[in-house]
């Protein structure tokens, strides 16, 4: 399978600054990242506020630049001045705040930014909008002004802007910390449907652990570091460690773990309800 | 308040007006509103009269709709009225009383230069009621294309129009969370004279600014994101291209100034003192 997405020891720091503005030093926010993204694969990135989660996302599009160490996007090295816009076009990027990314007035217009930014002929766009605009099931929408959506709609408008560029991967970043539970349901359920139809790279940056339970790949990152990796069933079981590095895990995988302690057989690593219930009815 | 203001707010409506070029309706305008001052017989009044009222009927936008858009304008058109009328001494006195003086010619110069602004204000109005804000824009920027050559950036000005425009009811929104929070804090911004009311806007307008900022600065973000990187090499969603219908619009705005200027200065008409 071809690399997606590849850091090698992906260093980033932010130069820390006193009152008057002086370099007072050197803030380590991301700290030697080794990650690879298989193309097609659905990858969480799990972490608490401040944990550099974001910060690694941003250098995926190229808005951040490693200080230290590389990054590849399919291939190309997101430093190299002339691949930018190429990075930037295979690998889209869906931010948190879904006021604050949405550009256009209309929405359909906002869809056609991307297209229009690659300079996309006319027709093209057209045709580049509809599609994404049924993918995402915002199609009835395409007149509406996104002052009038609901936040989970916006979102998707938002991800409809970066399918419409045609990317081969889409990072979203916390997207759905500012929404409501059905609004995180709703976009949640969107970039499920566009891994399947469509067969995008997903790069899901959260930490909501309950949205990382179908990834192929789940890693945990702590204070600039990848502190753990794998599946989701893996990092899930070891629900003390996940505790230790401030998540919230899901109360079915506590409950769960905390019978087990107390004795009773239960597997390790239980990420659903019915999970649980298959595995009680099955005690003696 | 700030929400019912009318001027310049789109109206949509499927009429021959929406339907022309934005850069049609822009030149159209700027011909009118010129038109306006290069005539000074009542012949020209009438001419301009018509026109409007045509143009009004073709627009389909409700008479009672552009009439609210006159509300905020009112004092300033109460006022020109009353300086030319009070001040203007010219021909025979019509009206005497304590310092109060109506001269002929005071009158005319009064009810004149109101109907003159009053045609100015749904002239202009009329064109943003029939052309959407990302229309205007993109005429304003196709107009101005020529400047590019002295350096002028027209597409950034042009894209700085339109963002201004989709964040203005979303400051508006937060301004109003805003005032609701300060007031739930015991923020009093209702008494007090008009420098205490003043003051107490700052509370308000600090972190307005400062969350301002912080879109603006995810704005840039995301657009960069999404590969933008100024006018060079952009295609267009929406190209404008002129069909039939603008070209006779360009006809008849021509004929009708030329009108306007001919009767208006040499078809001398007089009733009673205009």
């Amino acid at each position: 399978m071809r690399k997606m997405v590849q850091t090698e020891d992906l260093i980033f720091e932010y130069a820390k600054r006193d009152e008057e503005g002086n370099v007072i030093g050197a803030y380590r926010a991301v700290d030697q990242v080794n990650l690879d993204v298989e193309e097609g694969q659905f990858i969480a990135i799990l972490g608490h506020n401040g944990s550099g989660k974001s910060t690694l996302a941003k250098h995926i599009n190229a808005i951040l630049l490693p200080t230290e160490g590389t990054v590849w996007v399919s291939g190309k090295d997101t430093k190299e001045p002339e691949e930018l816009w190429n990075v930037r076009q295979s690998a889209g990027m869906v931010f948190q705040n879904p006021d604050n990314q949405i550009i256009g007035t209309v929405v359909e217009e906002d869809v056609g930014f991307g297209p229009e930014n690659l300079g996309v002929p006319t027709d093209d766009i057209w045709k580049r909008v509809e599609q994404s605009l049924k993918a995402v099931g915002m199609i009835e929408y395409r007149h509406h002004s996104p002052n009038k959506l609901s936040g989970g709609q916006k979102q998707r408008v938002a991800i409809a802007g970066v399918i419409a560029m045609r990317p081969k991967c889409i990072v979203l970043d916390e997207p759905t910390a500012m929404l409501d539970p059905n609004g995180r349901k709703e976009v949640l359920r969107t970039v499920e449907e566009l891994r399947k139809q469509e067969k995008v790279t997903a790069i899901l940056i959260t930490h909501y652990m309950e949205e990382v339970i179908d990834a192929d790949k789940v890693f945990v990152m702590d204070h600039g570091h990848v502190v753990m990796e794998g599946t989701p069933r893996d990092i899930f079981s070891q629900v003390d460690t996940l505790k230790e590095y401030r998540l919230d895990v899901p109360q079915v995988t506590i409950l769960a773990d905390e019978l087990k302690k107390r004795g009773l057989d239960i597997p390790a690593g239980i990420l659903r309800k019915e999970e649980l219930v298959e595995a009680i009815c099955r005690l003696k | 308040m700030i929400r019912d203001i009318t001027i310049g707010q789109y109206y949509p409506a499927k009429s021959v007006l929406h339907k022309l070029d934005p850069r049609v309706k822009l030149a159209a305008t700027v011909l009118y509103l010129i038109s306006l001052f290069l005539f000074k017989s009542i012949s020209g009044y009438i001419v301009t009269t018509i026109f409007l009222v045509t143009i009004i009927r073709l627009s389909k936008v409700p008479f009672k709709y552009i009439m609210r858009g006159m509300k905020p304008i009112m004092m300033l058109l109460l006022i020109t009225l009353l300086f030319n009328l009070f001040l203007t001494r010219d021909g025979d006195v019509l009206f005497h009383a304590w310092i109060f003086t109506i001269t002929e010619g005071g009158l005319r110069n009064a009810v004149l230069m109101a109907i003159r602004l009053v045609y100015l204000i749904t002239g202009s109005s009329l064109m943003t009621f029939t052309t959407t804000p990302n229309e205007l824009t993109d005429g304003i920027e196709s107009l101005l294309k020529p400047l590019n050559k002295i350096h002028v950036p027209v597409h950034e000005i042009a894209m700085m129009m339109s963002i201004a425009l989709r964040f203005i009811p979303i400051l508006l929104e937060e301004t109003d969370k805003i005032m609701k929070a300060q007031i739930a804090r015991g923020a009093d911004l209702e008494s007090g004279n008009i420098l205490q009311k003043a003051k107490s806007m700052i509370p308000i307008l600090v972190p307005l600014f400062v969350s301002a900022f912080r879109r603006a600065n995810d704005l840039a973000m995301a657009m960069e994101a999404r590969c933008y990187r100024g006018g060079e090499g952009r295609t267009k969603m929406n190209p404008l291209k002129y069909a039939r219908r603008d070209y006779t619009a360009y006809v008849i705005v021509v004929l009708y100034v030329a009108a306007v200027v001919i009767i208006g200065r040499c078809v001398p008409l007089r009733i009673w003192i205009f």
